[in-house]
């Protein structure tokens, strides 16, 4: 037998293998692996679902905890609320305009730092600093800085006579959707920029020297060729910043609670202010129910690329 | 890094390159400074003198630094508050996002592997289900939860936070470690197993310590997402029995004032841990953001 004889029947031996291997799998192997961690979500995310969307069909309060069967009512009367539809679109408004500022400031930001040689590794570890602070914890800080009596925002406007009188930041729609959404931004930018550097950095660099040679300005080079090949990262920080748009809700609920009036209301502050604070658990729960169907549609969206990935045919 | 003589030669280029590269690097270091600036004014608001915290127009450098703000939340009431049992917030953020995350990283690491080596029938819709109850938002799963938890006696427990965390994170985790498994070269656990390793074995001694990065990036989201967690945190504790520092920065808040000193002092000591664990896991937590989008 000579030496490719060798490999060949080697070859062939593995494919078997891996043959024999997937005609029977291991699967109570299979199984021991994956129940914990099912049996976790059957326990803590499913059941609760379930027993929502039943108390969804029934006219159950946090004061008159009964379970009369009502149908559809609370679902019919979800569509009637102006409240809802008014905090459905600043919802989608909300996250259309955070999440694609997030990633421009973070293609920008990354960009930047790509091209730093001073001092990088410090300047990473600067950026990372909004990942540490709780969502709750940017919430008060920017409640803080946008009050109108003693925030720094104010304060700083007026030390510089740019406003002769005090901007009250939190009570106007626009400029408290501009307040809450300033948070968001301060505090997702972060994992956005470090995904889309290393990202960067990663790129070849002869596809730079060839443009170079070529005589590409620095924006040709940008549009052609670290954008279309960012790609992939653009969808990894896509997908992870989606897993998190709840996270939406902590900062908005303690720098307005949705109010005043309505006026910063968004899908999660509405289902709090029902469920919890007005006690209507059903119809909490049929809201909740809307608001699921809305996150999980929008976590598909941005996921479906990375998903095809990871997906076997 | 060029000699004089290229810098003679190419004068013009090299100093435009130059010049570009300054005003980057100082565009750079501004933008970053000002992203930083709440949190350092956080810790300079933690250790300032009360008349400087909202004086008009604002104070920026403390005239005096003062540690009183710390002082309620080590057993000593001060005029404005009352004390804060801040040791027991501390020690319930400590227990539920450590066991949690102990306890989600067994779980995730484990059908991380699984799904990564085998392709067994219903893959596809378990794994697809896995990431998308990750995406369902907290307060839609804390109504339900609070009526269950208080029927099942789990309300204002620790560990019954604690099993809601390891829920919240084994879909984050699985996706991470099965992306981490799939780097790894398949015939090294298959060679194990045809030299008579069982597929545990393979796990445990083949597979899992060259996923230590893996582990490490896990670790640091499963641990930020617990110590951080605040939505179902305030509906499922109710007490200091179960109560965690983000629920205990209400603790600063009353009707009409906040008492932002004590808010800022709690905070500082809140994002110790955690500046802690992204500095030790740095270069993992990049690694395993990115992971999988260099490859084909």
């Amino acid at each position: 037998m000579n030496l490719s004889q060798v490999s060949a029947s080697k070859a062939a031996a593995a494919v078997t293998v891996r043959r024999r291997q997937s005609a029977r799998l291991p699967g109570r192997f299979i199984s021991g692996m994956i129940a914990p961690s099912m049996l976790v979500i059957l326990f803590v995310v499913v059941f609760p679902l379930v027993y929502s969307l039943y108390l969804s069909f029934t006219s159950y309060t946090l004061l008159k905890p009964v379970t009369n069967w009502v149908g559809l009512r609370n679902y019919i009367r979800l569509f009637s609320d102006d409240v809802f539809w008014l905090a459905f679109g600043n919802t989608l408004l909300y996250l259309f305009v955070t999440i694609n500022l997030e990633y421009l400031f973070g293609l920008f930001l990354s960009q930047l730092l790509a091209r730093t040689v001073r001092g990088q590794s410090i300047l990473r570890t600067l950026l990372m600093i909004p990942m540490m602070f709780a969502p709750v914890l940017v919430g008060f800080q920017f409640r803080w800085f946008f009050n109108d009596q003693v925030g720094l925002v104010n304060n700083l406007l007026m030390q510089f006579g740019l406003i002769s009188q005090t901007i009250p930041w939190l009570v106007e729609r626009a400029t408290a959707m501009f307040a809450v959404g300033v948070a968001d931004i301060w505090m997702n930018t972060p994992v956005m920029t470090i995904i889309l550097l290393a990202g960067t950095l990663s790129l070849p660099r002869e596809l730079y020297e060839a443009a170079e040679v070529d005589g590409a300005s620095g924006w040709q080079k940008f549009i052609h060729i670290t954008y279309p090949l960012l790609a992939p990262f653009t969808t990894i920080a896509m997908t992870i910043r989606s897993l998190d748009v709840a996270r939406g809700f902590d900062i908005v609920s303690i720098m307005t609670g949705g109010g005043p009036a309505h006026r910063t209301e968004l899908l999660w502050t509405h289902v709090h202010r029902t469920a919890i604070l007005d006690a209507k658990f059903a119809l909490g729960s049929a809201m909740s129910y809307l608001t699921i169907i809305v996150t999980i549609g929008f976590t598909l969206y941005l996921f479906r690329q990375l998903l095809k990935a990871r997906l076997v045919e | 890094m060029s000699g004089s003589a290229t810098s003679s030669r190419h004068s013009a280029a090299y100093w435009q390159r130059r010049a570009a590269s300054i005003v980057i690097d100082g565009l750079v270091w501004g933008l970053l400074i000002l992203m930083a600036l709440p949190a350092l004014w956080i810790v300079l608001t933690s250790v300032r003198n009360p008349i400087e915290i909202n004086a008009t127009p604002p104070v920026w450098i403390p005239r005096e630094l003062t540690i009183e703000g710390f002082k309620p939340l080590f057993g000593q009431a001060t005029t404005t508050t009352g004390s804060v049992p801040f040791h027991l917030y501390f020690r319930n953020s400590t227990i539920v996002a450590m066991g949690s995350t102990l306890l989600s990283l067994a779980l995730g690491t484990m059908a991380g592997y699984a799904f990564s080596r085998f392709q067994f029938r219903g893959r596809n819709f378990l794994f697809l289900g896995l990431m998308l109850s990750r995406a369902v938002p907290g307060i839609a799963l804390s109504l339900p939860l609070f009526l269950l938890f208080a029927r099942l006696g789990l309300a204002d427990k620790l560990w019954g936070l604690g099993l809601v965390y390891v829920a919240v994170n084994v879909p984050f985790t699985i996706w991470l470690m099965d992306g981490f498994f799939r780097e790894l070269p398949r015939e090294l656990s298959e060679a194990a197993e045809i030299d008579g390793c069982s597929h545990w074995q393979a796990f445990t001694q083949i597979s899992l310590p060259l996923a230590l990065p893996g582990l490490a990036a896990s670790a640091i989201f499963a641990f930020l997402a617990a110590w951080n967690e605040f939505q179902l945190a305030v509906v499922l504790t109710r007490t200091i029995a179960s109560k965690t520092a983000p629920v205990g920065l209400f603790d600063f808040t009353g009707q009409f004032t906040i008492d932002w000193r004590g808010m800022a002092a709690l905070s500082v000591l809140m994002m110790i841990p955690a500046i802690i664990f992204v500095l030790a896991v740095q270069r993992n937590l990049v690694q395993g953001l990115t992971l999988g989008a260099v490859k084909d």
